[in-house]
């Protein structure tokens, strides 16, 4: 991880995290079955409804008892239907990113949140795409509530959810340029204008340097 | 076409049609001139500085005659980066921000990130029985505060005024105990990972016992004002119609979701800080409609102060308990406590660092300047808010400082029902079904 420290500060030992801020990604392995609990009932009913399991899933992850199915992109929308009609995963609860610059190739992840009210389950989906090519399939279709998820995460990471109905900004004005919530976008750093003056970005004032 | 001399009502010619601008009061000279022009369509922005749209919300409606055709919601005037900001500081820090996310639930804000971040340090079996019981009885009280300003402004927008009143007098009543009990009547930073700021003071369980008394003699003013009142139901019922199969592909939950018929409240189905041990009804009606939702609300209040009784019975039991986990490199230094100048760290914790231990000094500086470390991983956590699922996901790298922080807000998710509420319905129906929703922008934008 190439980002190193906060406002210019280096090498000062201040340990309020401004100078030492130092983001290193630790990967989570893979988990082997048995999943425990209602995982393995939910791997095998998908394997069962969708043939191409063993294709589309990249890797299955259960951590602090919450079950992550990895989903190859150009599976999704299918997984994502399966999960909805014959598994009874009636609401996609949230969808949320993670921006991993040190993953080279899958740098930006896409997280659903699946709840089903009739099997009082949850489950996670994570699709990862890279930041040349962040294209996903939207699931709008399949859920409509994740309309507005989805263009959070568009406006925030510039993940590209293909046939999405409107996939404008939602939180950031229509003109904004670049993602924020990405790990190279600086906290702060916009030059504020207020009638005129401009109020520098925390970045470029004296005392932080 | 006459020229415009109204100062609350002028207009000028665009290359998209005539655009007015209206402020208030007299319209009478925009009615006449609009009557006069031929077009039927016309699209009204309503927003985002528009009392009765619930906070800083823009609707975009396309109208008809009066007849709503399509309705839009512009979000994002509160926008405040708080997700970004929680990446800079440390973990405890981070219940400053996100308390001030859904500023009428920030207890449950606080709950929601602290399950969150003990379920990454595995630490959720050690929280003190006596901080969750504190817990449980906070977030209900908060769900009262939080309903009553749903169910005044709710009924305040509608042209009630006087449920607004009774309703802030006894959301003034549920903030007194806040200010008691964390020193702060909102965005209290109350609810710590590992546990709670602070414990109770002395007298806090009488003052508590008899503020549930005074609540459930004064719910009734609110009742006898708005429930079967005729005027009130012409309003709400059958309005802002959205139902249950509307409710899941949308993921609609809380009120809204109950309003259904479906009795789905996370405190019951998936239980979390020991609601399994209390009881209480979940109130649902099957009407799907705005008056449906404002009855589940009032019904709730009932139910919450039923809660906050038992926590009550539990908490004297419970005297003495630590309201902090035990681990040092976790738990928070100092316990707060009230000095001559207002809330602060304790005198002898004060005492402590400054005068005694060297060794405490340097413990208290670096958990506070650096915090803890927190495992790598990332979680789900989901509580039931008032106004619905409320969860957190939350990302860590293994460091001191949160990798990712996002936060599920209900009301974020719950407004994208907005237009199928409201399309093919009247002007005056948006108002009561945005109300319905009880929208927090705070949560919304983030």
């Amino acid at each position: 991880m190439s980002e190193k420290g906060m406002f210019g500060i280096q090498g000062s030992g201040d340990t309020s995290g401004f100078g030492g801020l130092v983001n290193t990604t630790a990967t989570i392995a893979s988990t082997e079955r048995p999943f425990g609990g209602y995982f393995d009932q939910v791997a095998d009913d998908l394997e069962r409804a969708y043939p191409l399991f063993s294709d589309a899933i990249e890797k299955v992850v259960v951590d602090r008892g919450e079950l992550t199915l990895f989903v190859k992109r150009d599976r999704l929308f299918d997984v994502a239907k399966i999960l909805r009609d014959q598994l009874r995963f009636e609401m996609c609860i949230s969808v949320s990113g993670v921006h991993y610059p040190s993953e080279s190739g899958r740098e930006l992840h896409s997280v659903y949140s699946l709840l089903s009210i009739t099997r009082n389950q949850r489950i996670r989906l994570e699709v990862c795409v890279s930041e040349k090519d962040p294209h996903l399939p939207s699931l709008v279709e399949v859920w409509a509530g994740t309309n507005w998820h989805e263009r959070e995460t568009y406006d925030m990471f510039g993940i590209i959810f293909d046939n999405h109905p409107g996939l404008t900004r939602i939180l950031m004005p229509d003109d904004w340029s670049g993602f924020p919530q990405r790990k190279d976008y600086p906290l702060g750093g916009i030059e504020i204008e207020y009638k005129g003056a401009t109020v520098p970005a925390p970045s470029e004032r004296r005392s932080y340097k | 076409m006459t020229t415009f001399t109204d100062p609350y009502a002028s207009s000028q010619e665009t290359t998209e049609g005539r655009v007015y601008s209206v402020t208030g009061g007299d319209w009478d000279a925009l009615v006449t001139e609009i009557g006069a022009t031929k077009e039927e369509r016309v699209v009204l922005n309503m927003g985002p500085q528009h009392p009765s749209t619930h906070g800083v919300l823009r609707l975009i409606l396309e109208l008809e005659g009066e007849t709503i055709t399509e309705t839009r919601c512009g979000i994002g005037y509160l926008h405040t980066g708080i997700e970004k900001n929680t990446e800079f500081r440390n973990w405890t820090q981070g219940v400053t921000f996100v308390t001030r996310m859904d500023y009428l639930s920030p207890i449950f804000n606080e709950t929601a990130y602290c399950l969150g971040v003990e379920k990454l340090l595995g630490i959720t079996n050690d929280v003190t029985e006596r901080a969750t019981v504190i817990r449980v009885m906070m977030m209900e009280f908060n769900r009262i505060s939080s309903h009553m300003v749903a169910l005044g402004t709710g009924a305040l927008e509608l042209g009630a005024l006087s449920p607004m009143i009774f309703a802030f007098r006894e959301r003034e009543k549920v903030l007194d105990i806040f200010e008691l009990l964390s020193g702060l009547r909102m965005n209290m930073a109350y609810i710590r990972p590992g546990g709670l700021a602070q414990d109770l003071p002395d007298d806090a369980l009488s003052k508590i016992k008899a503020t549930v008394k005074d609540l459930r003699h004064s719910f009734k003013d609110n009742e006898k004002l708005l429930v079967g009142n005729s005027i009130f139901m012409k309003r709400t019922q059958g309005i802002g119609y959205l139902d249950l199969a509307g409710c899941t592909t949308l993921g609609i939950t809380g009120p809204v979701l109950r309003a259904t018929g479906l009795a789905w409240d996370l405190r019951k189905a998936q239980p979390y800080c020991g609601y399994e041990n209390y009881e209480f009804d979940i109130p649902t009606t099957d009407s799907c409609d705005v008056y449906g939702r404002f009855l589940i609300r009032m019904q709730e209040l009932e139910q919450s102060l039923r809660i906050i009784e038992q926590c009550v019975s539990k908490l004297e039991k419970l005297e003495g308990q630590p309201v902090m986990v035990a681990d040092k490199k976790i738990a928070w230094p100092s316990q707060l406590s009230v000095g001559a100048d207002g809330m602060g760290n304790s005198l002898n914790h004060i005492r402590e660092i400054m005068g005694e231990s060297m060794e405490a000094l340097i413990h208290h500086f670096k958990l506070v300047t650096e915090g803890f470390r927190v495992p790598a991983g990332q979680v789900y956590t989901a509580i039931e808010s008032p106004r619905g699922e409320l969860g957190a996901h939350l990302v860590s790298d293994g460091g001191t400082r949160p990798y990712r922080v996002h936060f599920r807000d209900p009301s974020f998710n719950n407004l994208q029902s907005t237009a199928a509420m409201c399309e093919g319905g009247q002007i005056s129906d948006v108002i009561a079904a945005v109300a319905s929703i009880d929208p927090v922008m705070g949560g919304v934008d983030r």
